[in-house]
Order: C-alpha cells, then sequence, then structure tokens
C-alpha cells in the first residue's frame, strides 16, 4: 500500500523527465551533426569532463558567489521593504523610483556593474546576482507588510506591543508568504545572473566553462554543461522547497482547511 | 436649528470633564464624558458617527451596548479601546484620560479567526501578551493554563488557532484577554459569527468568568436577547449620529441560564422594551432631537 503510492509518487516526479530523455536518446541515436551529439556521447563525457578538480574550480564559487548574492539580496530586500512597507511616506517616496528598477532587466546591468566593479573578480557577479534578485524580494515584502491583517494590527495594538515585538512576532510572520513567494522568483533569476555574469570576460565559473566549450567546439561537453545547470537548478528548486514547508507549515495548513481539502 | 443643537452639544461636552465626576472616583472603572467622533476624510462627506455620548460603567459591572445596525457600535467600542482618536470629549479608564490603547483593557474582536496568529500555537497566541508585560517563564505557564482552563481549552493548547472550530477560536481570544487579567474586558460583537448553539455556551461563559474573575465587562452587540441575558445594564443606542436612547438597568437575578432566565416574564417586559428602543430609534426617534422628526412628520 505504502510501497505502492511511493512508486505512483516517484512516476509523477520522474515520469515527464525519463520520457524526454528517451525521446532524446532516440531522436540523436543516429546524429552525425557536431552540434547534436548523441545523448549517449554527453553522457558519457559528463563524468569525464565534471571531475572533481573542475568542481571545485568552476562550480563551487559560481555557486558560492549566487549564496552571497542571494543572501545579500534576502536581507536587504526584507529590511528595506519591512521599512517601506511600514511608513506611507518612505513609500509614497520611494515607489516611482523602485517601480522603474523593476522594470529594468537586470542582464542589461550587467555591462554597467562591470565597470564599476570590474569584469573578472567576485564582486561584479556578485553586485549583479544580488541587485537582480532584490527587487522581487524587496516588492513582495512591501506588499506582504502593507496586507497585513488590519484586525491583527488593531490586536498588537491594544496588547501595546513593543515596536520589535510587533515587527518579528507580527509583521515578518505575517508578511512571510508573500516575503517566500518573492524569494523564490529570486532564486531562478539568481541562477540565471549567476550564469550571465560569467559570460562576459570571466575565466572561471560554470558559465565562463560552458562559454568556453563552445568556443573551443567541445559541443558535447558544452551540453554536459547545460545538464549540469538544470540539475543544481532543480536542486536549488528542491532545497527551497523543504525550507518552505517547514517555515510557512501554518500557511500551509490553514489554506488546506480553508478550502475543505 | 441644527446648528443651535451643535453648539448645544458642544456646551455640554466641554462642561462634562469640568464636572469631573469619577475622576478620583474609585467604584468607577470607566467614564466616557461627551464622547463625540466625526469621521473627516479629506476629499471624501464628513460623516458624524458618535454625537455625543456620557455613561459610565462601575468596577465588577457588565454592561452590554445594543444599538441598531449602523449605530457606530464598533466606533464607539474602538474609541474606547483607544485605537481611534475622537472628535470631542474623553474616554476615561481607572482615573486617567485613554490616548492610545490603555493599560488595564483587553479586546476581544468580533473577527476571532483574524484576530488570532496563525503562526502561533494557542499557548503562543495567550502567552505573547504576557511576555509583552514581563512576566517570569513559570508565571506565564501557570497563567495560561489557569486561562486555558477557565474556557474549557485544556487540551488545545498546543495547536494553532485555525485547527479549531470557531466557537474554540472565540474560547483562546477570550482567555488571551482574561490571562492579561484587565481591568476592562470589552467584547465587540464577539458571537455574531458563531451558531446558536455555540453562541449559547459562550454566553454563559461569559457569565462564569465575569462571577469568577470579578472582571469589568463591556459587551457591544446588536442581538438584543443577549444584551438581556447577559448584561446588568443596557445601554441603548440611538441610530446614527449616535446618542443615548436609554440606559436599562436589567434587574434579574444574578444567577442565570439560558432556560430559566428566557423564560422569565420579566426577562421577556425588559426584551419588549428593548425591542421597542431599538425600533424607536430605527425610526428615527432620538432623545436629543425631539423637534427634529416633528416638523419632518408635520
Amino acid at each position: 500500500m505504502n510501497a505502492a503510492r511511493l512508486a505512483r509518487r516517484a512516476f509523477m516526479l520522474l515520469g515527464l523527465p525519463l520520457i524526454l530523455l528517451a525521446f532524446w536518446w532516440v531522436a540523436s541515436a543516429s546524429s552525425t551533426s557536431p552540434f547534436w551529439p548523441p545523448l549517449q556521447t554527453i553522457l558519457e563525457t559528463f563524468p569525464k569532463t565534471w571531475t572533481w578538480d573542475r568542481i571545485v574550480s568552476d562550480v563551487l564559487p559560481s555557486l558560492a558567489r549566487l549564496g552571497i548574492g542571494y543572501a545579500l539580496a534576502v536581507v536587504v530586500g526584507i529590511v528595506a521593504g519591512t521599512a517601506i512597507g511600514l511608513m506611507p511616506r518612505l513609500r509614497a517616496l520611494s515607489e516611482p523610483v523602485l517601480e522603474f528598477f523593476r522594470a529594468v532587466p537586470p542582464p542589461v546591468l550587467v555591462p554597467i556593474i562591470a565597470l564599476f566593479a570590474g569584469y573578472t573578480g567576485w564582486l561584479g557577479k556578485i553586485v549583479t546576482i544580488a541587485l537582480g534578485c532584490l527587487w522581487p524580494i524587496l516588492l513582495n515584502t512591501v506588499e506582504g507588510v502593507r496586507g497585513l491583517e488590519p484586525v491583527l494590527n488593531d490586536t498588537a495594538r491594544s496588547y501595546h506591543l513593543s515596536r520589535w515585538r510587533r515587527l518579528v512576532f507580527v509583521v515578518l510572520p505575517g508578511a512571510s508568504p508573500r516575503i517566500f513567494t518573492g524569494a523564490r522568483q529570486a532564486l531562478s533569476i539568481g541562477v540565471i545572473l549567476m550564469v550571465i555574469s560569467e559570460l562576459f570576460g570571466a575565466n572561471r565559473g560554470l558559465g565562463a566553462a560552458i562559454v568556453q566549450f563552445q568556443r573551443s567546439f567541445a559541443i558535447p561537453q558544452m551540453w554536459t554543461g547545460i545538464i549540469l545547470l538544470g540539475l543544481i537548478g532543480v536542486l536549488l528548486a528542491a532545497l527551497f522547497k523543504v525550507v518552505e514547508n517547514r517555515m510557512l507549515a501554518w500557511y500551509v495548513g490553514q489554506r488546506q482547511i480553508e478550502r475543505g481539502e | 436649528m441644527s446648528i443651535i443643537q451643535t453648539v448645544r452639544m458642544r456646551s455640554a461636552a466641554a462642561g462634562a470633564p469640568a464636572a469631573g465626576a469619577g475622576a478620583g472616583d474609585d467604584a468607577v472603572a470607566l467614564d466616557l464624558r461627551g464622547v463625540q467622533k466625526t469621521y473627516d476624510t479629506p476629499g471624501r462627506p464628513q460623516v458624524e458617527a458618535i454625537r455625543h455620548l456620557d455613561f459610565s460603567i462601575r468596577r465588577g459591572e457588565l454592561v452590554c451596548v445594543v444599538g441598531p445596525s449602523g449605530a457606530g457600535k464598533t466606533t464607539l467600542l474602538r474609541s474606547i479601546a483607544g485605537l481611534l482618536d475622537l472628535t470631542a470629549g474623553e474616554v476615561v479608564l481607572d482615573g486617567r484620560v485613554v490616548s492610545g490603547p490603555p493599560e488595564g483593557m483587553a479586546v476581544v474582536f468580533q473577527e476571532y479567526g483574524r484576530s488570532l496568529f496563525p503562526w502561533m500555537t494557542v499557548r503562543q497566541n495567550i502567552e505573547l501578551p504576557l511576555k509583552e508585560k514581563g512576566i517570569a517563564k513559570a508565571e506565564r505557564r501557570a497563567k495560561i493554563d489557569r486561562a486555558l482552563e477557565e474556557v474549557g481549552l485544556t487540551e488545545a493548547g498546543e495547536q494553532h488557532p485555525w485547527q479549531l472550530s470557531g466557537g474554540m477560536q472565540q474560547r483562546v481570544a477570550i482567555a488571551r484577554a482574561i490571562a492579561f487579567e484587565p481591568s476592562v474586558l470589552l467584547m465587540d460583537e464577539p458571537f455574531a459569527a458563531v451558531d446558536a448553539q455555540t453562541r449559547a455556551e459562550l454566553e454563559d461563559l461569559v457569565r462564569k468568568l465575569w462571577k469568577d474573575l470579578g472582571v469589568t465587562v463591556l459587551f457591544v452587540t446588536h442581538d438584543i436577547d443577549e444584551a438581556v441575558y447577559l448584561g446588568e445594564r443596557v445601554i441603548v443606542l440611538s441610530n446614527r449620529p449616535t446618542v443615548l436612547m436609554e440606559d436599562v438597568r436589567v434587574d434579574l437575578p444574578a444567577e442565570r441560564d439560558q432556560l430559566t432566565t428566557r423564560s422569565d416574564p420579566h426577562f421577556g417586559e425588559l426584551r419588549g422594551h428593548v425591542y421597542e428602543l431599538i425600533q424607536q430609534a430605527k425610526r428615527g426617534v432620538r432623545p436629543d432631537a425631539p423637534a427634529a422628526s416633528s416638523p419632518q412628520e408635520a
């Protein structure tokens, strides 16, 4: 019974990817095009390409930059978003500016940031990732703080909770579903920017490696890089889901009951 | 004519604080003096919600406020709770003028589901105001246990509010209020959204808590039966802009229960009297404006 359910869940999760892989395998099996190597070749190249040395020299630094940039965006976004959400004057003042920055696609910023922070070092890349991730988190935090249930606010006021208790026990938990929405959007933007920030004159990193493979016509290796990137994305999304389910357990439970599930 | 009236009200409002009826009077828990509230939002028509209200509640009393719908009951409660600024007059709690939510007051809101913090367990909900008061951990635990026992929810402490039924959620809100040990407990139509059986249980719970704890209760409702059943006094409000219709004393026995009290002939009389007042209020009869209604009829 339990095993059957587990098998069904595994099928739901892996079914479509396996079908697509099988399709790719069959469709590319007899390919002679250098740009479109058989999947079998790509998979055989994978372990030879992504050795431990390469992971240490290229993958881990990329992930570290993503981690630092993303963490910066989370901290700054929540702090600034909470302040703007709580203060109507500050909000009125900053709204046009925020709308402007939100409308600018983050990759456009890469050349500009590179001018100030350099092409090759970590700083420019981290700033790129952090800036791109910041807006969804910040704007969602503002909305989450503003959308707090008014009765909860009255309750907090009538029990005269201090400023910081209101912040920690009422405002931030109340805004957390929206904050997580923003953080989830920011994560996918962050992965994109992690790669893009390395396309301009970097010689180390996952994105830089993919570009170098492409330029040196190491096509199967290039494909393995793209597969690795996809796997990292899936892994990060799963990790995010685990954290979200833990921290928003109350929200998920409440919604299930409201919907009568 | 309305100008004359307003002037009369203004002078009455101005005169009340000078009289200082209950300032040093220890028997008075809550005193409303010439309370007036007009909503004056720029760009919107001015709304006069409360024209003039004067009444006081003695320590340990259970007073119900009832009025026709739209009588400004919630405005009144929010003013008393210090969540709303008055246009004129003052609310005095324990001899101190209320400006902002006062220390010795707890509010149970109508929207029980939305007044509890869904990210906290029942115990954490009750504990948060106690933490703010600076009460030590062991004592907090004892107070939470006692409050949960009073409202009959000893088993539900570790659950989240949304896992409980509506009636139980309102019990949690009441437990949080009584654990806070306020000198005045305000209740804003707390049982308007629960079913009839739960409602009867919760009404008896309020009577029991009031007797057990000796807390002063101001209970706002639109339900005439509920007001007469619960209160020692029923304050009947007029329609908007609100003034006092009548302060009805409920001289029913202190021991009340749903069956005998509600079938008591005197309960019927009081209920009929309050009902008649509300009907008058709905028709626009106002004690402050005998002249205002007659020219319209003529």
